[in-house]
């Protein structure tokens, strides 16, 4: 290996060069004091000599240093299992002879075996995680920033930050916003913990510097018996928008149904354990979950430890062709409220999704339907509220960065069934890349109390990091 | 008490019934159909194979459907593109494949970018200013026919080493594929002789290595950047360089819209070919050989008509 020969050498050197230069160094000190200025000049010229292949010494040791970084990180991204530019094995044989004997297919093994084992290169491609853009990726020398080494950067998770601007003009006397605030800004960390399970965090600061633990999860990715397994801080499985973020909404606000009946914009949020597993049939996606969590989100409360919400959803699948499919889930969800001692507040959910989007044009049309029913029953002190709530909306991809959506709205109080809010929304969205989306949305609320509010909402969400992709 | 009652319901549905366990064949996914064909001419009848994406799809912008979810959870191998191709789309379907076979690092994950030949690897900072830029290179590498014979030397491995018993099968097919695949380079490189150094303007980045092998000179993008839509500022730009340059060809990928390259066609007499960047983008093209064989034809075609040079 050159490199060590290099190393050997200049340790040697060094060694050669400091012990005896140090001793030549008193000894020329000692001369001074006994034989006076005639050796008093050579003492000065040693010294200076000695200094000069000091520097020179560590010029070289800097440039020795620089290049070993160099060639550690080249030989990170070769095991990273990315061949580099230069390090492109060219051997393969010229197509033009191609091996004839079918039993010694490896005479084109060239490429394969620069590689070091066939079982090597994925596991290392994992380490990398995955949607990492930038992390370590480019070849060459590494962007070091400060003095940590770049290869740690191999192993740091996926980071983003998503901001959602909301503004509003109008008036609502019953729920009012501000005209404009930084709704929230989302940073994610989301990395492979080891072989068996991955990790997800997303904290959110709100408008008034509030930080919050959105989501903050482990997933166990491969137990057995078809298990996938998530402990931790988790929006519920319960219906769609229950589970969705808001940067993935396509409206700017939340539908009266979730803020009614689904704790609004937290929702069925907590501390729990989630597992679920697919059930084989011969027909179509079946998917079962069963959630426990601690008791305590927007419309639970566990007074008592034992005061547990338990959630439970199914979810069904098919594809009706290569561009349309169903999706239809229930949900279940019940917990302990405040209202009462011993009140509980029991959800029933439904959902229903179309979707179409043709293959050949993917890029530039869309077509979804949605409808999300919630039963709502809880425990009041003055008896047993059954609410409901729904919405119906429909969205569509006109070109390739746009969108138009209609929404309807309609649902009961929580707390008093008898009190019903009814709502419309227009919305229209504007792409400008993958990575950020312009939206407005007349909405139109009727309040129980009699109060109509019209409003026009403007949202911009941006995002920058690898954040990685979003469940179907 | 009903929460007792909701767990053991939900214990029931859980235990409901077993995974189909896969006996015999190896099943085999692949992320795109070009990866499924040159897994199909190594494994033969010895693998099931299916691919997730279509050949005439967008192979960046694919739902990662639930029915995916199904058929990776049912798979001995997964086989992706890499290079972040798939980094919309197939993580989250990896994560809930509930399939300890696929997840990073397991023997049932193949990146058939390994081996390859990767042309537009970034150098230095890159940012999203550049659009959607692939920091680990560029992924369209299949269209280099000899990138093709690499992935299914590298299928090879892996099918030898997941089912040992067939190694001298799948072997034998591979070298079977491999003097195919050199008899067809020969004919399309005879094909493509007169006209290296041709300029040629794509619409998105995806031919570079075909470019590269077939000595095609790529002047322009429709797209100002990667995964940008074309602007027409870019477009007006873009039209005075074809002229300046004498450009007669524009590729596109099936599934862009025609309606930019049609009009900078209006005013260059450039030809727009839509030519199939993968197996599956057009009906005939069932293999990872007639691919070439539909592209090469399609293009000497349209250089002979507009007698290009």
């Amino acid at each position: 290996m050159r490199p060590h020969l290099w190393l050997l050498t200049v340790v040697l050197t060094f060694a050669w060069l400091s012990t005896p230069s140090s001793a030549f160094a008193q000894q020329a000190g000692g001369n001074q004091g006994a034989a006076g200025t005639s050796s008093d000049a050579a003492a000065q010229a040693l010294r200076a000599e000695v200094e000069r292949l000091r520097q020179e010494f560590d010029a070289v040791k800097q440039q020795y240093g620089d290049r070993l970084t160099a060639l550690e990180a080249r030989l990170a991204a070769l095991d990273a299992g990315r061949p580099g530019v230069t390090g492109q094995p060219p051997a393969a044989p010229p197509s033009a002879a191609p091996p004839v004997t079918p039993a010694a297919p490896p005479a084109v093994s060239q490429p394969a075996a620069a590689q070091p084992a066939p079982a090597a290169p994925p596991p290392a491609t994992a380490e990398v995680p995955s949607g990492a853009a930038g992390a370590g990726g480019p070849e060459g020398a590494l962007p070091v920033y400060g003095n940590t080494s770049a290869l740690s950067k191999i192993f740091n998770p996926d980071m983003a930050a998503i901001g959602d601007f909301l503004g509003a003009v109008g008036s609502n006397q019953q729920v009012p916003t501000p005209a404009m605030e930084m709704h929230e800004a989302e940073l994610s960390l989301q990395a492979v913990v080891d072989p068996y399970a991955r990790a997800d965090f997303f904290v959110t600061i709100g408008p008034g510097g509030s930080v919050a633990l959105e989501e903050g999860f482990l997933t166990f990715t491969g137990l057995p018996g078809g298990l996938l397994t998530k402990v931790g801080q988790l929006h519920a499985a319960f219906g769609k928008v229950n589970q969705m973020h808001n940067h993935v909404m396509p409206w700017a606000d939340r539908p009266l149904m979730t803020q009614n009946l689904v704790g609004g914009e937290d929702g069925i949020t907590d501390a729990g354990i989630s597992v679920s597993r697919l059930i084989p049939n011969p027909w179509m996606f079946l998917e079962a979950t069963g959630e426990v969590y601690s008791g305590n989100s927007a419309i639970f409360s566990a007074p008592m430890r034992s005061d547990l919400t338990y959630v439970g959803h199914v979810r069904g699948y098919q594809d009706l062709g290569d561009s349309t499919n169903i999706d239809l889930g229930g949900s279940v969800a019940y917990g302990h409220n405040s209202a009462t001692p011993d009140g509980t507040t029991r959800l029933l959910g439904f959902d229903a999704t179309f979707r179409y989007r043709p293959l050949r044009r993917a890029i530039y049309h869309k077509f979804l339907a949605r409808t999300e029913m919630v039963w709502s029953r809880r425990s009041e002190l003055a008896g047993q509220p059954q609410s409901f709530g729904t919405y119906v909306s429909g969205e569509y991809q006109f070109a390739r960065r746009w969108f138009a959506g209609v929404r309807f709205d309609h649902a009961d109080r929580a707390t008093n069934s008898l009190m019903t809010d009814k709502g419309g929304s227009l919305v229209l969205t504007y792409w400008p890349s993958e990575f950020s989306q312009v939206r407005g949305q007349y909405r139109r609320t009727r309040y129980a109390e009699g109060t109509t509010a019209n409003e026009f909402l403007f949202q911009f969400l941006f995002s920058i990091g690898a954040h990685g992709a979003h469940t179907f | 008490m009903r929460h007792r009652c909701l767990l053991v319901a939900a214990a029931l549905v859980l235990a409901a019934a077993r995974p189909a366990g896969a006996a015999g064949k190896l099943n085999v996914v692949t992320a795109t159909e070009d990866l499924a064909s040159l897994a199909r001419e190594v494994g033969g009848d010895r693998i099931d194979v299916e691919a997730l994406a279509r050949g005439y799809q967008d192979p960046h912008f694919v739902e990662p459907k639930p029915s995916f979810i199904l058929k990776l959870n049912r798979a001995d191998l997964l086989i992706a593109v890499g290079r972040e191709l798939e980094i919309g789309w197939l993580p989250p379907l990896i994560n809930q494949s509930r399939n300890s076979k696929l997840q990073p690092g397991a023997a049932g994950y193949l990146d058939a970018s390994l081996t390859v030949k990767i042309l537009e690897l970034p150098t230095g900072q890159i940012t999203r200013a550049m659009g959607d830029v692939h920091p680990l290179g560029n992924p369209h590498y299949w269209l280099d026919p000899d990138n093709g014979r690499r992935v299914a030397q590298a299928i090879q491995k892996k099918l030898s080493e997941l089912s040992p018993n067939d190694s001298a099968y799948f072997a034998a097919r591979y070298a079977d594929f491999d003097k195919r695949l050199a008899a067809a380079e020969k004919r399309w490189d005879v094909e493509m002789a007169p006209y290296k150094g041709l300029k040629i303007v794509t619409y998105h980045r995806s031919w570079p290595n075909f470019a590269d092998r077939f000595g095609l000179d790529v002047v322009g993008y429709i797209e100002p950047r990667p995964g940008i839509p074309p602007s027409p500022s870019h477009t007006l730009e873009l039209i005075q360089e074809m002229k300046r340059q004498g450009v007669k060809i524009m590729l596109v990928e099936p599934y862009f819209d025609l309606k930019t390259p049609d009009s900078i066609s209006r005013d260059t007499g450039a030809r727009v070919l839509v030519m199939a960047p993968s197996v599956g983008g057009e009906k005939e093209i069932t293999d990872y050989l007639k691919l070439f064989d539909y592209d090469i034809n399609l293009l000497v075609a349209a250089i002979k008509q507009v007698g290009a040079k």
